[in-house]
C-alpha cells in the first residue's frame, strides 16, 4: 500500500510538469500582457516607455526560458511568487479565498450526494413509474437551469419567504466569516450557494446512480439475495448499492475539482469572493503568475481527487488491490 | 410418502415486444419428502423459469405466473403475501444457482453472505451466526472455514464457490433445495464432487432436492424421479430407472442417444437430436416436438398429446409411445 502511494506520487510529477508547461505557454500566446492592460486597458493613451519600465520590473522582458525557469524554481522552493496585477504574494491572495471555495465545494458535494444517491435509488426501484419520471425531470431541470437564474431564484425566494414569515427580508451575509469564528454565520453564507451548485451537480450523479443500480439489480447475486428471502431494503442497501457506487464515486471526484475553481457565476450571484472570481480577474488582467498558480492549484486538487477515488474503489470493491 | 411440493398445471409467461413467451406451459409434478427429482431438457425449454416460479422470483415485468397452483407444505405459494413468501425463500425452500462466479456478491465476504440468512431467518446473533457459518463450511468440505469466512468470492475457485452456495442453501435447514444446473459451469471432476456432496448432504439431512440439468448422466446417478421437459411442457415422467431403460418419448430417446453411456459398450455413435427447439412465442396446434420427430404421424400435427401412463408411475405425452422402437430397452 505504501509502495502504491509513493508510486502514485511519483507519477503525478510528469502530470504536474505538463500542466505547468501548458499554462505557461498558453498564457503567453495571448496577445498583450499585464502592463498593457494596466496602462492602456481602456483604450487610453499610454506612454510606451512606462509600459516598458513596467515590463522590465515584472521580468516580462526576460527570455521566456528564464521566466519559465523562475516559475519552476519557485515550485522547488515552494515560493509561488507575487501577483503581477496586485503585487501581493499569491499565497495570500489564494489563501484569502481558498477557504470559502473549499467550503462551498465540500458542502455542494455533500448536497449533491444527499440528493443523487437517494433519488437515483428510488428512481431505479420505481423504474418507469410516475416517481421515476418526477425524479428524472427534477434532475434534468438541474442541468437545464442556468446557475445564475437558480441563484437569483434562491435569493428572491429567501427574501420573499423571510419577509412573509418574519416581516423583515433576510438574505445570506456577504462578508465572509470563518466557520471557526462563527459557524452559524458562516453556514448562513455558504449554505445557499452550496445548495444551488449541489443541486446542479447532483443531476449527472442521480442519473448515473439510477442506471448503474438498474444494471446491478439484474445481476445474479441480487437474484441470490432475493432467493434468500432478504428484505428488499437490505437487498438494495447491502447487496446492490455498494456495487453500483463505483462510477458514481468517479463523477463526484471529478466534479469536486471543478467546483474549486469553476463557480464563477454562482460566486457572482451570491456576491462571494471566491477563487472563481479571482480566476476570471487574473485571466482578464493577463496576470501570468496568478493564473499559472490557480491552474496548478486546480490540477493538484484534480490529481488528489483521482487518487482519493482510486482508494475509495479499493474500499468499495475488494477485487481491486493496489500493490 | 408425504408430498411436500405439488405443482399443478403451472403456466408462466413472458410478455415481450416479440410476443408472449410461453416459457412454462402447464406442468404438473410433485416432490416427496427427502427425495431427489430431476428436471431435464434442452436449453430454453423452461427449466429455470419453472424453478424460479416456485419461489416467485420471476422478474415482473416482463414475466408472470398466469395459471396453475403451487402447494408447498399445505401453503398456496401463489397466494402468499410478499412477507410470507420471504419467509419461505431461503428458510424452507433454498436455491442453488448455475453460475457460482456471478451468484455470490463480489463485495461481501463469504461470512457475511452466510450469516445474513441465519440472522434474518433464525434471528441468530452475530457470534452464533459466525460459528454456525464456519460449521456449515466445514460440512460442505471447505477446509480452514474460519479463514474462509473473512475472504471474498474472488479468492475462491468455482467449485469452492459452489460449495459455499450449497452451504448457504443448507444453512436454515430447508425442506427443499432447488439446484438449477449447479455444476454446468464447473470442470468435469469437480462436477462429480459437487453432485456427490449434494446427494450425501440431502440424504443425510432429509432434504428434498429438485435438480435441474440437461445431462441425463446426472439424472441416472442422482435422481429418484425424473421430469423431461420440452418447450415448456413435461413430456415424460417416471423413475430414473424407467426413463433410462424404457424411454417412452422420442425426445427422451433422442436425449439418451446424444449422451455417452458408461454402463453400455460403445456400439453406437452419439446421435444428437436434429433441428432446433421451437419458438415459444408461436407454438402451433400439435405436438411441439413434431418437426424434429422421426415417429410423427398425422395426428401429431393437430392434437397435443397429454401425459398418459406407460406403466406404473411412468407417463409419456406421445401419440406413438407404444410403437417406438426401443434400441436401449433391448440392450439392457
Ligand atoms: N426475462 C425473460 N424475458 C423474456 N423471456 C424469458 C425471460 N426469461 C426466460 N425467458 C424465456 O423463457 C424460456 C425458458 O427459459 P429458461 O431460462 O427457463 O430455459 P432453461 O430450460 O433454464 O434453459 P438453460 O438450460 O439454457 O438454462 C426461454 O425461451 C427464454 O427465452
Ligand atoms: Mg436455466
Amino acid at each position: 500500500m505504501y509502495n502504491y502511494i509513493i508510486k502514485r506520487l511519483i507519477l503525478t510529477i510528469p502530470t504536474l510538469f505538463g500542466a505547468a508547461v501548458l499554462v505557461f505557454v498558453l498564457m503567453r500566446l495571448v496577445p498583450g500582457d499585464v502592463c498593457e492592460v494596466r496602462m492602456a486597458g481602456f483604450g487610453t493613451f499610454a506612454d510606451p516607455e512606462a509600459i516598458e519600465i513596467c515590463r522590465e520590473n515584472l521580468g516580462l522582458n526576460d527570455p521566456v526560458l528564464v521566466q519559465f525557469g523562475q516559475v519552476m524554481w519557485g515550485y522547488l522552493t515552494l515560493d509561488l511568487g507575487v501577483s503581477m496585477w496586485t503585487g501581493q504574494p499569491i499565497v495570500d491572495e489564494i489563501g484569502l479565498r481558498f477557504q470559502l471555495s473549499l467550503e462551498i465545494a465540500i458542502l455542494a458535494t455533500l448536497v449533491a450526494i444527499l440528493i443523487a444517491i437517494p433519488l437515483g435509488t428510488i428512481s431505479a426501484i420505481k423504474q418507469d413509474t410516475w416517481i421515476d419520471y418526477v425524479v428524472r425531470a427534477f434532475s434534468i431541470a438541474g442541468i437545464a437551469m442556468p446557475s445564475f437564474w437558480l441563484g437569483i431564484m434562491i435569493i428572491l425566494g429567501l427574501l420573499i419567504t423571510t419577509q412573509a414569515l418574519f416581516g423583515t427580508p433576510w438574505m445570506p451575509p456577504i462578508v465572509y466569516v470563518s466557520p471557526f469564528e462563527d459557524p452559524l454565520g458562516n453556514l448562513a453564507q455558504v449554505f445557499w450557494p452550496a445548495v444551488a451548485t449541489g443541486y446542479r451537480y447532483s443531476a449527472v450523479a442521480t442519473r448515473m446512480t439510477r442506471s448503474t443500480l438498474l444494471e446491478v439489480l439484474r445481476e445474479d447475486y441480487v437474484r441470490t439475495a432475493r432467493a434468500k428471502g432478504l428484505l428488499e431494503k437490505i437487498i438494495i442497501n447491502r447487496h446492490a448499492l455498494k456495487n453500483a457506487m463505483l462510477p458514481v464515486v468517479t463523477i463526484f471526484g471529478i466534479e469536486f475539482a471543478f467546483l474549486i475553481g469553476g463557480l464563477v457565476v454562482t460566486e457572482q450571484v451570491f456576491n462571494l469572493n471566491g477563487l472563481g472570481k479571482l480566476f476570471v480577474e487574473s485571466v482578464l488582467t493577463l496576470d501570468f503568475t496568478m493564473t499559472q498558480q490557480l491552474v496548478m492549484l486546480v490540477v493538484v486538487i484534480f490529481v488528489f481527487m483521482n487518487f482519493l477515488v482510486d482508494l475509495l474503489y479499493a474500499w468499495l470493491d475488494p477485487r481491486i488491490r493496489y500493490g | 410418502m408425504a408430498k411436500i411440493l405439488e405443482i399443478e398445471n403451472l403456466q408462466t409467461q413472458f410478455f415481450t415486444s416479440a410476443g408472449t413467451v410461453r416459457a412454462v406451459d402447464g406442468i404438473t409434478y410433485t416432490v416427496n419428502r427427502g427425495e431427489t427429482v430431476a428436471i431435464v431438457g434442452e436449453s430454453g425449454c423452461g427449466k429455470s423459469v419453472s424453478a424460479l416460479s416456485i419461489l416467485r422470483l420471476i422478474p415482473d415485468p416482463p414475466g408472470r405466473v398466469v395459471g396453475g397452483s403451487i402447494r408447498f407444505m399445505g401453503m398456496d405459494i401463489l397466494a402468499l403475501s410478499d412477507a410470507e413468501i420471504r419467509k419461505v425463500r431461503g428458510r424452507r425452500i433454498a436455491m442453488v444457482f448455475q453460475e457460482p462466479m456471478t451468484s455470490l456478491n463480489p463485495v461481501l465476504t463469504i461470512g457475511r453472505q452466510l450469516t445474513e440468512t441465519l440472522e434474518h431467518h433464525l434471528g441468530m446473533a452475530r457470534e452464533a451466526a459466525n460459528a454456525r457459518a464456519a460449521e456449515l463450511l466445514g460440512m460442505v468440505g471447505i477446509s480452514d472455514p474460519e479463514r474462509r469466512l473473512t475472504q471474498y468470492p474472488h479468492h475462491l475457485s468455482g467449485g469452492m464457490r459452489q460449495r459455499v452456495m450449497i452451504a448457504m442453501a443448507l444453512s436454515c435447514e430447508p425442506e427443499l433445495i432447488i439446484a438449477d444446473e449447479p455444476t454446468t459451469a464447473l470442470d468435469v471432476t469437480i462436477q462429480a464432487q459437487i453432485l456427490e456432496l449434494m446427494r450425501d448432504l440431502t440424504k443425510r439431512l432429509g432434504v428434498a432436492l429438485i435438480i435441474i440439468t440437461h445431462n441425463l448422466g446426472v439424472v441416472a446417478r442422482y435422481a429418484d424421479r425424473v421430469n423431461v421437459m420440452y418447450a415448456g411442457k413435461i413430456i415424460e415422467q417416471g423413475s430414473a430407472l424407467q426413463i433410462y431403460h424404457q424411454p417412452s418419448h422420442p425426445y427422451t430417446l433422442g436425449l439418451l442417444k446424444s449422451v455417452p453411456r458408461l454402463d453400455q459398450p460403445r456400439k453406437e455413435k452419439l446421435d444428437p437430436i436434429q433441428g432446433q427447439p421451437p419458438d415459444l412465442t408461436r407454438l402451433g396446434a400439435g405436438c411441439a416436438f413434431r418437426p424434429r420427430c422421426r415417429y410423427a404421424v398425422e395426428r401429431c400435427a393437430n392434437e397435443i398429446p397429454a401425459l398418459e401412463p406407460v406403466s406404473e408411475g411412468h407417463t409419456s405425452a406421445c401419440w406413438q409411445k407404444d410403437s417406438l422402437d426401443q434400441p436401449l430397452r433391448d440392450a439392457s
